[in-house]
């Protein structure tokens, strides 16, 4: 090491009496020990720091993983299900009509019931349609209204099961606990265990989560709307966002004079980017909504108020990335006669587009998991039809997580850590998109 | 739709306008060998031609989407027949008015529809169908308006490249100003509200009183009519949310930046700071999630099993959670403080003899300490503007409390609240979340401002 540590043999023994003048090398040799102690306690602390750190990291990531990893699993419970004309078409004929309006919950629950005859109290009976899920009739309906053919014949179907049930085969309800307790009694066990037994209920993938808009019931809650709605929130971000933002850091960086009108705005964005992200909420719902009359809960709104946000994030990567561009780009550039403009839009500009980029995405992942400004501009409105464009009300997916994680069903705090788990992947592909880019394109001058 | 359809047109005209142009240039010039001729290169001429079509046109197009609906809306209340309208208040005019345009636009009804209703409906629809032709018309006549008039102008001395530059530099100059204006309308719109909200309740009861109870009397006579907006329990609960955050992200953020920067080996610097800084890059909600539905029972259990009575919000699961999230901010900041430390000071103090962890907090630390006091304040004015965490994992009681296991509630989780619900633009309890959030806004500004002001300084230091 580079401590200069001083000989100790040098120092000769004291004086018989001990009242001679300590040596200074003397007091350093006595301190040593205790002063090397402290180095190591204080290198200690920095070590622990780093790990504890990196502990929280690993526990975030751990928690929700370990939540959310049963949600890309659903319950199906195997119904034969005779299609029967009489429930289907009292009337006799096949029409659209009347088989948009048959009764499909009665098919559901007769065709439940013919797997347990021996079942007739009522209350047995209630348990026994509780196994599949409120969506169940839905599934019947799609099916055959796609296909009328179905009618009359008996098919072997994999309906979906209930929420208590998916919870109970996932393990996330206790069978031990006293049944006065339980969401989920004994004689709905005994059910699913016979189930079981004959191979007819099973997990498999849950492709729902990413196909349907979001429920009040659990199993049948997907983030398809949420997606939608983020997608298009994020196309006009980035439109709003990057043109703006290239255009003012060029202006900044390029061609403004140095003046108080340029350092105010200077000092502006700098202070925009710490601005707490709810004030944008206000600022769009006093603006945007009430003002400007922008329709509310669209991905419109949301688009011009992240816009905003991400706005002094691209202003000053952009900034960055033109200063990393060597004068002698320019000055070859206008030697040869090129205007200032085309200096920089032919030159400068492609040269330091790599980084704007790197900015850019990095901005829109800031966007991507914002949601408190959204709270405020009414993205908070339970949207069950997945949004066809940027005018239709809809939410992101950040805020679908807030609503899942405020919801008291044991079955939405899988879904809320999936959809997380969906989350975070796609930021982490946007960031590794951002460092790849650097490597690939980076260039030292 | 039909806007997005038109703004594609327009789009489409621009591409034909550049197309155009550029061929009016050439012909000008007499073919494709004389373009030397020209003052500028023919793409220029292009653009010229494409701005002119395209700008005015867009400009009208911007204006017009922003008026149509309330001059129809003009229009149509205009019409309707003075008996209905006279004994109507513009609350109820403006509901009769929103049920003509569910009626027009085919949707659900709150009312019955009476024939008036109908009328007004009918007469929308006609006057939305007319304006949607009009608007096509007008945009489309100026775009190519703006094309013919660029394309009179077209010679070979038309100065077509300073005349497009200087348009260009225009809107990049727009585009710089757009930072001031996102100010001015934050100001603005805060400070307009909040002027409403003080006409009601007096300044000196919301920022000294100490009862939060946010609410308007339907009747005088009900529970608890007067609302209370004493927010100071707000102010203190924020306070101490952002403390315990600061008391977990501090002590650990500046100890990691420390270790990484002056004793990690290279290799675990290069993994271990990336590593950390993931911790930035995740979205609030998901700590929201952590902290209401793992760390919050945790504590409790842990809380009662030492006999305490611990909230089931309490503010400590929050300011943990939100301390967790600010560790990097403040360590990465405090990195680039440090690093910015000269070599020559650290060989300075190891020639007198000096540990390594004596000159850190003997002269590394001293000399960055005004940098790190920037990082630190800006790291309290994040987590005062902090809001998805306190929402999902703080509760909603206004408690005046300094104790951390119970459950207090910030200035960000009434914004969220009072704005959340159904609003009223003249009801104090709206009125009174543009007040939070003015304060909020000025006081982390004022933060922003110095912090960012300290660190400016710092820099320049040792530059």
């Amino acid at each position: 090491m580079n401590n200069p540590i001083p000989p100790r043999a040098s120092s000769p023994a004291l004086p018989p009496d001990g009242k001679a003048p300590r040596r200074t090398i003397d007091i350093v040799n006595a301190s040593l020990k205790r002063r090397y102690a402290r180095e190591a306690r204080f290198r200690f602390m920095g070590a622990a720091a780093v790990t504890l750190g990196l502990l929280f990291v690993a526990v975030l990531f751990a928690d929700i993983a370990s939540k959310g990893y049963t949600a890309f699993q659903q319950t199906y419970i195997q119904v034969p299900v005779y299609f029967d004309p009489a429930i289907l078409e009292p009337t006799g004929t096949p029409d659209p009509q009347t088989l948009a309006g048959a009764d499909y919950l009665a098919l559901v629950k007769a065709s439940v019931r013919k797997l347990f005859p021996d079942l007739t109290e009522r209350r047995e009976l209630r348990e026994l349609y509780a196994l599949v899920s409120a969506g169940a009739p839905q599934q019947l309906e799609s099916m055959v209204i796609a296909h009328p053919s179905v009618i009359g014949t008996t098919r072997d179907l994999w309906l979906i099961a209930g929420a208590d049930v998916d919870m109970l085969m996932k393990g996330h309800l206790d069978r031990a606990m006293p049944e006065a307790d339980r969401r989920i009694k004994d004689g709905t066990i005994a059910l699913i265990d016979r189930l079981a037994a004959d191979g007819r209920i099973e997990k498999r993938f849950n492709t729902g989560f990413f196909t349907n808009g979001t429920s009040r019931e659990p199993e049948l809650a997907g983030i398809a709307g949420a997606l939608a709605g983020t997608f298009y929130t994020l196309v006009l971000t980035l439109l709003f966002s990057f043109p703006l933002g290239v255009g003012a850091a060029l202006y900044l960086q390029e061609f403004a004079p140095k003046n108080r009108w340029t350092d105010l705005i200077e000092v502006n964005i700098n202070n925009l980017a710490a601005v707490p992200s709810i004030v944008f909420g206000l600022l769009g719902l006093a603006v945007f909504i009430n003002f400007f009359g922008v329709p509310r809960s669209t991905p419109l709104v949301a688009a011009l108020v992240l816009g905003l946000m991400t706005l002094p994030v691209i202003i000053i990567a952009s900034r960055a990335a033109l200063q990393s561009v060597p004068p002698s780009i320019r000055e070859a550039a206008l030697g040869v006669g090129a205007s200032p403009l085309q200096t920089q839009f032919h030159h400068v500009l492609p040269l330091a587009m790599p980084g704007i980029m790197t900015g850019a995405i990095i901005g829109m992942a800031r966007a991507l998991g914002e949601s408190a400004p959204l709270l405020m501009i009414g993205m908070i409105a339970f949207i069950v039809d997945v949004p066809q464009g940027f005018t239709d009300a809809a939410t992101v997916l950040p805020v679908q997580i807030y609503l899942w994680a405020d919801s008291p069903e044991r079955g939405f705090v899988e879904r809320t850590s999936a959809a997380i788990l969906v989350l975070l992947g796609f930021l982490v592909l946007m960031n590794l998109a951002a460092v790849l880019l650097r490597r690939r394109f980076e260039r030292r001058w | 739709m039909h806007t997005w359809t038109l703004l594609l047109v327009l789009l489409a005209v621009m591409a034909l306008a550049y197309q155009a142009g550029r061929k009016r240039a050439i012909t000008s010039a007499g073919g494709a060998g004389r373009i030397n001729t020209l003052h500028s290169l023919p793409a220029y001429y292009g653009f010229y031609a494409a701005l002119w079509a395209g700008i005015p046109a867009l400009l009208l197009l911007a204006l017009w989407t922003g008026v149509q609906d309330q001059v129809i809306t003009q229009l149509v209340s205009a019409d309707l027949p003075p008996a209905v309208a006279a004994g109507l208040s513009p609350g109820e005019l403006g509901l009769m008015l929103n049920d003509v345009k569910n009626l027009a636009a085919g949707s659900i009804v709150s009312g019955e529809v009476t024939p008036t209703i109908q009328a007004a409906a009918d007469q929308y629809g006609r006057l939305q169908g007319l304006a949607r032709w009009a608007q096509w018309l007008l945009v489309l006549a100026v775009a190519l308006g703006g094309l013919a008039l660029a394309l009179g102008q077209t010679r070979p001395g038309l100065r077509a490249r300073n005349r497009v530059e200087s348009i260009v530099l225009a809107v990049m100059i727009l585009c710089s100003s757009i930072a001031i204006l996102t100010t001015l309308g934050i100001i603005l719109s805060v400070a307009f509200e909040s002027f409403q909200f003080f006409t009601k309740v007096h300044p000196a009861e919301f920022f000294l009183g100490t009862l939060w109870s946010p609410q308007t009397a339907m009747r005088t006579d009900q529970v608890a009519a007067a609302g209370a907006f004493g927010a100071v329990p707000l102010f203190t609960g924020t306070l101490l949310v952002s403390f315990i955050a600061m008391a977990v992200a501090v002590p650990i953020g500046l100890m990691a930046a420390i270790y990484l920067s002056e004793y990690a080996p290279r290799g675990v610097r290069s993994t271990a700071k990336p590593l950390l800084e993931i911790l930035a890059g995740i979205p609030t909600v998901v700590y929201g999630f952590f902290a209401a539905l793992t760390l919050a029972p945790m504590i409790r259990t842990v809380g009662e099993s030492l006999g305490l009575a611990v909230a089931s919000e309490s503010a400590l699961a929050a300011g943990l959670v939100m301390g967790i999230m600010i560790i990097p901010f403040v360590s990465s900041l405090s990195d680039d403080v440090i690093n910015a430390v000269p070599q020559a000071m650290r060989d300075g103090s190891y020639a007198l003899g000096a540990t390594k962890s004596e000159t850190i907090r003997r002269v590394v630390i001293p000399a960055a300490l005004p940098g790190i006091v920037g990082g630190i304040l800006l790291a309290v004015s994040r987590a005062i503007g902090e809001t998805m965490i306190v929402v999902m994992a703080a509760g909603l009681a206004a408690n005046l409390t300094a104790n951390p296991l119970a459950s207090v509630t910030t200035v960000t989780v009434q914004i969220v609240t009072l704005l959340t619900g159904d609003q009223e633009f003249d009801s104090a309890k709206t009125l009174a979340a543009f007040a939070l959030g003015l304060t909020l806004f000025l006081v982390t500004l004022v933060l922003n401002v110095i912090a960012l002001h300290i660190v400016r300084k710092y820099r320049e230091q040792y530059e």
